[in-house]
């Protein structure tokens, strides 16, 4: 871990404003992605700008009936929420699904979005990575991949993004507010946050340099049965091979986002239109693109098989 | 730079940094105070510092393990103003003014606190390295069901809590015990949650 | 004291301490944190610093060019140690690789640099800074690819040899049922708890290691032997152990760093190996590919079997001993059993808890369920059918003791095994798929040469005092046992001191030797120190009578401290074997049932019941016995469902190497475990009458977790582990 000088801004405005002082600075929040990479110099900020005390802690009803949650919300409050359990469980099951207690305790809201993949080879500094290193290559490509995407990679990076609460908000919606050093603010769809890799794996969110998540908002709760379903080899405390989280309504149309598969939280909107006629329908559809590799390809039969689990649960 | 990290992207902007500026990478050092359990500490601690380091390296406080150093298996785990942390991914600096406890805050030797008890009834460890994590987080587990919050294996989600085997499984996870002895220590903390009603 | 003929009747029979679930006596300072590990000794030596490895990037190859200045000149550095400050190393007896590369490279993350300085932050800040260039070579990292060149593994050690009974061959052509099947198991980390870790200090010529370490005097050798010192100036402390598994036997990098960090920086330093560095830098269980061929008569009676395995190693390493179980398990008149070694650039294979039987049982208990099919035989009957109560290559040679049949009884009835369905995929339980399976456990019984030096003062306190090692295994409660029952105390006025190379050379922990073989070496310093009492109470020894703090003879009676009161009486002893291992086969059996469910939709497998039924002698302390016992069981759930380190093999390393990628059991994993100790002893084992019991748990677990999982979907997998994806689309359809 390089050596670096810490401060700890009061408000969002004051974040701003320090990172645009420092352009080797890194906001932290909970740490719980941050740190781990900062041991192993994958990130080497030199100044760290603690978020801690912006007070983007708090989770508020919004006028169009949904909740607006602070970026500092723990993934534990929020999973807690009794709005959020209510009116949102896809979303509760989703973060009470990963990590573990004490990570979601301290793990947040924004940072839970912006953590990084897990791919192994972006954790080895030894091995090329073009997402750590670019241009270096890819070692997963033709490598360990069992874990990693089958969809939306390219031919520079297969990685996944690992979250599961991500994959819920996505199927419910959320749209995301940031403040950028100019003071400005603005607000991006969940599914246009990420981006996909192409050739440029290393620029992983539509974010301009100091931008801040501030919060994430929710419409309003959109009903249904909403379940999350994560496959995983180990029972708890492990990162998805892959997750379902759906929202499903009476007449059988619904919302499907698939999680460990992609880049990002993947929906497909024709699959969703596909989704009454059932999981073949609607997987064919979500993985019309798919370029699984000899490791990973289960993952298609498995989502499949997941979805149609899900959809029966739904129906009972 | 990378647009990614816990929070945000930052920008290339010129401009001189408030802090004090970084050069050779010389360590920059701070001051903390905490409370750890119970008694008042001030340390100056190189930035790098993480919690857990800091109770073992510059408090002595050994009890409380790295076992990975990387929040993969519990063995560091803390409670935070009442809430379990993996120490290891938070640094020093950023739990100014908290309230610490670690192993050593539940009790002695002479005068060990009911989980401690209970581990030892049941034999709920083997080579002990992470134990004083799985009763940091045992401790802290009750509290959590007490205080209603659901975890992955609540049937559920809008209706109250209740101590279960599949919930301290489901809830301790996060603490590995490559000995093995998960099956004693849910029925020393089942245990433990009986007595305490 | 040598032990060459069944024991008699002897104090320990007295049970009024040994046999008893008593506490740990350590427990008390392991729930409180003040038991204090190998990186936690602040305040033995001053001034320690702090030392950080650097790992090599490359599998095999050359260094061609390193620059340590920029570390050298780093904030708060002291000194960096490579394989050119460090001079001529050897390598000791029990090394395969070197444990500081240079300048060639055997392995990944091999050590090629420790950096030393002020503070834990600026050594691994500073490691970064080191620039290595390699010259990588090729390498060979796919065993499969490998095995044609496999060769029959070299050296004097006849368990390596191949064995040759009767006519395999002829009689395998001939049988009426038969099966060949080939079963792979993948390199398993050990993955303790603890991290490796040391701290060295050098005073003069002397040096002190307080490490972890479950092999005290092998560290101490193969420490003098790298560093060219005589063995006398090294002193090793290592009184508990976070875990070892197998993973601590052996002298690591740490060690050696440490004291050369040491040595450079005039100080103290101590080392620990980061968590992502340690699965390529130390050892693994080393990846099999095993074949197994059984031929029965229609009835079931083996009339021919065969065992080969196939697994690799670094040039001088040895092979996974994975066929020893199948000599001596089963009868059969015709049989054979091989083992071959390729020679592979992975990082060093060695021993990880029940070395051989461990993955061997995975294959061969998984083909006797297999073989039990094709005879339509239940899987119990069938393995009944083919026990043995002799060395079935040696039929005049018996087992000392022999109770599976009586574990498999017990075991099916307190299981409900009747109400197993022959037929696969019949039990429905809502999404799941539910299914039953069990294996025969088996691990050989050794006994190792171990000693002690008990020592009694005036306030009737019993020391004990012997390098042996508490690695989890509870060393610590049943010596201190031992020693309460041969001196007639209670164990709250025995004081057990362990893990100290000053102290008597002891069996170590390994094996799952060390509990027998180590309280029988307290025993045999315990005679001695009781002949030390009675002499000095004028009382004769052998009539003597040692109980509640008393020495009694005849109508005599003294208080045992009396004997002390003119100073300490010590007696110190070592207990040494004949040839009562060579006469008798000396094993522990057991019987693994497992239920589990398998997620009709995903294929996810979850373990519901756990049930072990054991043999093993004497259970000298029930409730430490037992905790080894699930926790065996537990490494071997993990072995059958998620265990796998994952090799590159363009690139020659274990690419999942931390505890985010290599999956290891949780709390979830593992319901409640039961385990059934059958009441035995066994004289022919030592004065304790007590066998090995830490690694038969985990033999034959991860079988009985396959032949269930068969039960519940009717899908066979032989490749371990076996996770969804192997089931996923073979998986019966959805009812």
């Amino acid at each position: 871990m390089r050596a670096f000088s810490y401060e700890k801004p009061a408000s969002p405005a004051e974040a701003a404003t320090a990172a645009s002082r420092n352009p080797e600075a890194k906001f932290i929040a909970g740490g719980t992605n941050l740190l781990d990479l900062m041991k192993l110099e994958i990130e080497a900020p030199t100044h760290l700008i603690d978020v801690n005390g912006l007070g983007l802690d708090t989770i508020e009803p919004t006028q169009e009936g949904g909740l607006r949650i602070g970026a500092l919300v723990r993934n534990t409050t929020l999973a807690a929420d009794q709005r959020v359990r209510r009116d949102y469980a896809v979303l509760s099951r989703a973060l009470l699904s990963g990590a573990s207690g004490q990570l979601r305790n301290r793990a947040t809201t924004a940072g839970n979005l912006l953590q990084r993949t897990r791919c192994p080879y972006f954790y080895d500094t030894a091995q090329p990575c073009n997402k750590r290193q670019p241009g270096s290559g890819c070692s997963a490509l033709g490598g360990f991949s069992r874990q990693l995407g089958v969809v939306g990679t390219s031919d520079a990076c297969i990685a996944t993004h690992p979250s599961d609460m991500a994959v819920a908000m996505r199927v419910l919606d959320a749209t995301v507010e940031t403040v950028k050093p100019d003071a400005s603010t603005r607000t991006i769809p969940l599914g246009d946050l990420h981006r996909l890799p192409g050739d440029s794996p290393h620029l992983e969110t539509v974010l301009e340099k100091g931008e801040l998540i501030t919060a994430v908002t929710l419409p309003k709760p959109a009903g249904g049965t909403q379940i999350y379903r994560k496959v995983r080899d180990r029972a708890s405390y492990a990162f998805a091979l892959i997750s379902v989280a759906a929202i499903v309504q009476r007449d059988g149309s619904g919302r499907v986002a698939i999680g460990g598969v992609a880049p990002k939280p993947w929906r497909v909107e024709k699959a969703e239109a596909e989704l009454p006629r059932g999981a073949k329908a609607a997987a064919s559809a979500l993985f019309a693109d798919a370029r699984p590799t000899h490791e990973n390809a289960f993952k298609l039969p498995l989502v499949e098989r997941t979805l149609d689990a899900v959809l029966a649960q739904a129906r009972s | 730079m990378v647009a990614a990290g816990a929070c945000a992207a930052l920008p290339a902007m010129p401009g001189a940094a408030r802090a004090q500026p970084v050069s050779r990478g010389e360590p920059v050092t701070a001051s903390v105070s905490m409370s750890v359990n119970g008694e008042n500490r001030t340390l100056q601690l190189d930035t790098r510092t993480t919690l857990l380091d800091a109770l073992r390296e510059h408090l002595h406080l050994t009890g409380t393990k790295k076992g990975c150093d990387h929040g993969q298996c519990g063995a560091c785990t803390v409670i935070v103003d009442g809430q379990r942390i993996n120490s290891c991914l938070t640094l020093a600096i950023m739990n100014q003014g908290v309230q610490v406890t670690t192993i050593e805050g539940l009790g002695t030797v002479d005068d060990l606190h009911p989980m401690q008890e209970a581990f030892v009834k049941h034999d709920g460890f083997q080579c002990g390295y992470c134990t004083p994590g799985q009763i940091c987080s045992s401790v802290a587990v009750l509290d959590e069901i007490k205080a209603g919050i659901p975890s992955h294996v609540t049937a559920d989600l809008t209706a109250p809590m209740a101590v279960s085997e599949a919930e301290i499984r489901e809830r301790l996870s996060g603490n590995i015990c490559r000995c093995g002895a998960y099956s004693n220590i849910v029925a020393a903390v089942s245990d433990v949650a009986g007595r305490q009603g | 004291m040598k032990f060459d003929k069944p024991a008699a009747d002897n104090p320990i029979d007295r049970l009024q301490v040994v046999g008893k679930p008593l506490d740990r006596i350590d427990g008390p300072r392991k729930v409180t944190g003040t038991a204090r590990y190998a990186y936690e000794q602040h305040d033995v030596v001053p001034g320690q610093a702090y030392g950080y490895v650097l790992g090599a990037g490359i599998a095999k190859g050359r260094i061609g060019a390193m620059d340590v200045e920029p570390a050298r000149r780093a904030p708060g550095v002291i000194a960096v140690v490579t394989a050119k400050e460090a001079g001529a190393l050897k390598k000791g007896k029990r090394n395969t690789a070197r444990l500081l590369a240079g300048p060639e490279v055997e392995h990944y993350h091999q050590a090629v640099a420790l950096v030393v300085a002020e503070s834990f932050e600026q050594a691994r800040a500073a490691a970064s800074l080191i620039k290595v260039e390699y010259a990588a070579a090729e390498g060979a990292f796919d065993l499969k690819a490998a095995m044609n060149e496999a060769k029959k593994p070299e050296g004097d050690d006849p368990s390596l040899d191949d064995t040759k009974v009767g006519d395999f061959a002829g009689a395998f052509a001939a049988a009426p049922v038969k099966l060949d099947e080939t079963y792979t198991t993948p390199d398993e980390s050990h993955a303790m708890m603890e991290p490796h870790a040391t701290l060295a200090a050098w005073e003069g010529e002397r040096l002190t290691l307080w490490t972890s370490n479950q092999m005290v005097d092998w560290g101490v050798t193969d420490m003098a032997t790298t560093l060219g010192i005589p063995k006398e100036n090294i002193r090793i402390v290592s009184p508990f152990i976070g875990g070892g598994f197998g993973g601590k036997l052996f002298l690591r990098s740490d060690v050696l760093l440490a004291a050369l960090g040491a040595r450079a920086a005039r100080r103290p330093v101590k080392v620990t190996l980061q968590r992502p560095l340690m699965i390529n830098n130390t050892t693994h269980r080393p990846a099999t590919v095993q074949r197994i061929r059984i031929g029965t008569t229609g009835e079931g009676k083996i009339t021919a079997i065969a065992h080969e395995s196939w697994s690799g190693d670094l040039p001088g390493g040895g092979p996974e001993v994975a066929v020893q179980q199948t000599r001596l398990l089963y009868a059969g008149a015709n049989r054979m059993t091989a083992m071959r070694l390729a020679e592979l650039d992975l990082p060093e294979g060695n021993a990880m808890r029940a070395p051989g039987e461990a993955p061997g049982l995975m294959a061969l208990e998984m083909a006797m369920d297999e073989m039990a099919e094709k005879l339509g035989m239940d899987p119990i009957a069938f393995r009944l059918l083919n026990d043995t109560q002799v060395d079935p290559e040696k039929p005049e040679r018996p087992f000392s003791m022999r109770r599976l049949d009586e574990c498999f009884r017990v075991g099916s009835e307190r299981f409900g095994w009747s109400r197993r369905s022959a037929r696969p995929g019949q039990q429905r339980d809502g999404n799941w798929l539910v299914g039953i399976g069990v294996a025969a456990a088996f691990r050989n019984n050794l006994v190792m040469k171990s000693g002690a030096r008990v020592s009694l003062d005036a306030q009737g306190i019993v020391t004990v005092e012997t390098d042996m090692t508490d690695i989890g295994t509870g060393s610590y409660t049943i010596i201190g046992q031992t020693a309460a029952e041969m001196l007639g105390v209670g164990i709250d006025k025995v004081v057990v001191k362990l893990g100290d190379s000053a102290f008597p050379v002891s069996a170590g922990s390994g094996g799952q030797w060390g509990g027998n073989s180590s309280t029988a070496g307290v025993y045999a310093a315990c005679v001695k120190l009781r002949e030390a009492v009675a002499q000095k109470l004028g009382i004769n020894s052998t009539e003597a009578i040692f109980a509640n703090g008393e020495v009694k003879a005849g109508n005599r009676s003294l208080p045992l401290a009396s004997a002390a009161e003119a100073g300490p009486l010590t007696g110190e002893d070592t207990i040494e074997y004949g040839d009562l291992d060579k006469t008798h086969q000396q094993s522990t059996f057991g019987a693994h049932f497992v239920e589990v469910a398998v997620d009709a939709a995903t294929a996810e497998t979850r373990i519901r019941r756990m049930l072990a039924v054991c043999a093993a002698g004497r259970i000298l302390n029930p409730k430490t016995a037992r905790s080894q016992v699930i926790g065996a069981m537990t490494m071997g759930a993990g072995a059958a469902l998620m265990e796998e380190l994952a090799v590159d093999k363009r690139r020659g390393f274990f690419v999942n190497h931390d505890l985010a990628g290599y999956e290891v059991p949780v709390h979830a994993d593992i319901p409640h475990q039961e385990v059934v100790f059958l009441d035995e002893t066994d004289p022919m084992s030592s004065p304790m009458k007590a066998k090995g019991v830490g690694e038969l748990g985990i033999c034959g677990v991860g079988a009985a977790v396959a032949n269930a999982i068969y039960n519940a979907t009717g899908v066979r997998v032989r490749d371990y582990p076996i996770t969804l994806d192997k089931l996923l689309t073979r998986m019966p359809d959805a009812a």
